[in-house]
């Protein structure tokens, strides 16, 4: 049996490829850059929480939040292990988004503008990516498989803790309850467009379909969200912000409006409201750690010396 | 989360390779989730040195009472069997069926056994 051969018997018992087995070139450079782009995802996912940190309105909210932001660190660092298995090194994929050579889900490119912000984000962002995410469970390679595995499980919390945020502002003043409907007329779209180009504009989507690697199209998992997120907007009380949203009795979905792919497109190629700041936080961060990552191989250097020093005293 | 980023003009030539500059060594964590149980392997992360690797992953791979203890061992440690000797390896086990229970009758009348 050749390489391609084994590998096509995998794919076809719908079993993993592992790290070590023979896979294509293209099969490989797309994974690299889809788990690369979903963990830069996640570590850039930290900046517009963690802006609400210091301000979060109770002690509890504000411990709630910085488990969440630090649980998105964590999946950064799971999806960074799962593409290194593949041959690239991390200096390699950060300094890949460091250079904005590779880019993050442009959801990140909006701003937090209120606390309500945050509760949309678990709700509908988090509830995008999990829609995404479980899909992805039953991605063909087992690393990145076993990572969304992991991540799945702490992703339900984030959306759990957002909705359940909106719903104490909705339960509020009528000022807390239009601060979440604010929140929510600005990210619904955004949320949508998480899922990416429509099946038709996706170049990749077909290939990645027969590799398994994607299991479930955009559009079909776009649906998916909708169905989903809808009923619960209704138990808020707020307002999804489509005026063509409604429930078609014949298909047994929801139909919605057209999404803006100008705005969709503008911000991946770097013109969203927050792009710039992003990447030069994000760049800042990096240079002001270099101390302490040069301090810790310094100790780590040191603590060795003093090792071997004992041992031939 | 997670996301379908698409592709924007220019990024398609970018080649993605392998260069093992300056970043710190590989570990892998093996979690033991409760007394009794044995360590499992959870996934792996860089640390410069392995009491650094502990705490690194405690935070990591831990963060909701998922162990009661961690093991970390340098991933260059690690021999692993090749993925192309699967046939010469583990084949010649399942021309032997007779090492398992269930390959024995036992007449219903014996009971259980």
């Amino acid at each position: 049996m050749t390489g391609q051969e084994r590998f096509d018997a995998v794919i076809d018992a719908d079993e993993k490829i592992e790290p070590t087995d023979w896979m294509p070139d293209g099969y490989r450079k797309t994974l690299i850059r889809q788990i690369a782009q979903h963990a830069h995802s996640e570590v850039i996912g930290m900046q517009p929480e963690g802006n609400w940190i210091t301000r979060a309105p109770t002690l509890k909210r504000k411990a709630i939040l910085m488990a969440k932001v630090q649980d998105e660190a964590g999946h950064g660092l799971y999806l960074y292990s799962a593409a290194e298995t593949l041959g690239t090194s991390r200096d390699e994929l950060v300094d890949l988004l460091h250079t904005g050579k590779q880019k993050y889900s442009s959801i990140f490119n909006y701003p937090t503008l209120n606390w309500a912000d945050i509760g949309a984000i678990g709700w509908l962002v988090d509830g995008a990516a999990i829609t995404n995410q479980v899909a992805l469970t039953r991605t063909s390679f087992g690393p990145y498989s076993r990572a969304m595995v992991r991540i799945c499980k702490e992703e339900s919390f984030h959306q759990r803790q957002g909705y359940e945020l909106l719903l104490t502002l909705c339960r509020g003043s009528e000022e807390q309850k239009a601060m979440a409907q604010d929140a929510v007329d600005r990210w619904w779209w955004p949320s949508l467009m998480m899922f990416g180009p429509s099946d038709g504009d996706s170049p990749h989507t077909a290939q990645s379909m027969v590799w398994k690697v994607k299991r479930v199209t955009n559009d079909d998992l776009r649906q998916q969200f909708v169905d989903m997120t809808v009923p619960q907007c209704e138990y808020l009380g707020l307002t999804v912000p489509d005026p063509d949203l409604r429930w078609n009795e014949e298909r047994g979905h929801y139909d919605f409006g057209a999404i803006d792919w100008d705005e969709f497109w503008n911000v991946v190629k770097g013109n969203g409201p927050m792009n710039r700041e992003r990447m030069a936080h994000k760049n800042r961060a990096w240079a002001e750690g270099e101390w302490v990552r040069e301090a810790a191989t310094a100790h780590a250097a040191k603590q060795a010396a003093r090792r071997l020093e004992q041992k031939s005293a | 989360m997670s996301y379908d980023v698409p592709q924007v003009p220019g990024e398609e030539e970018l080649e993605v390779a392998a260069s093992d500059t300056r970043q710190w060594p590989m570990w892998e964590v093996f979690v033991r989730q409760r007394r009794g149980l044995s360590h499992v392997h959870a996934g792996s992360l860089h640390a410069p040195d392995a009491e650094s690797a502990l705490q690194n992953a405690r935070d990591v791979y831990t963060r909701r009472a998922e162990g009661v203890s961690i093991w970390v061992v340098p991933s260059s440690a690690i021999t692993a069997s090749d993925p192309d000797d699967v046939d010469a390896m583990f084949d010649p086990f399942d021309e032997q069926p007779y090492r398992h229970a269930t390959y024995y009758e036992i007449p219903d009348e014996v009971g259980k056994m």
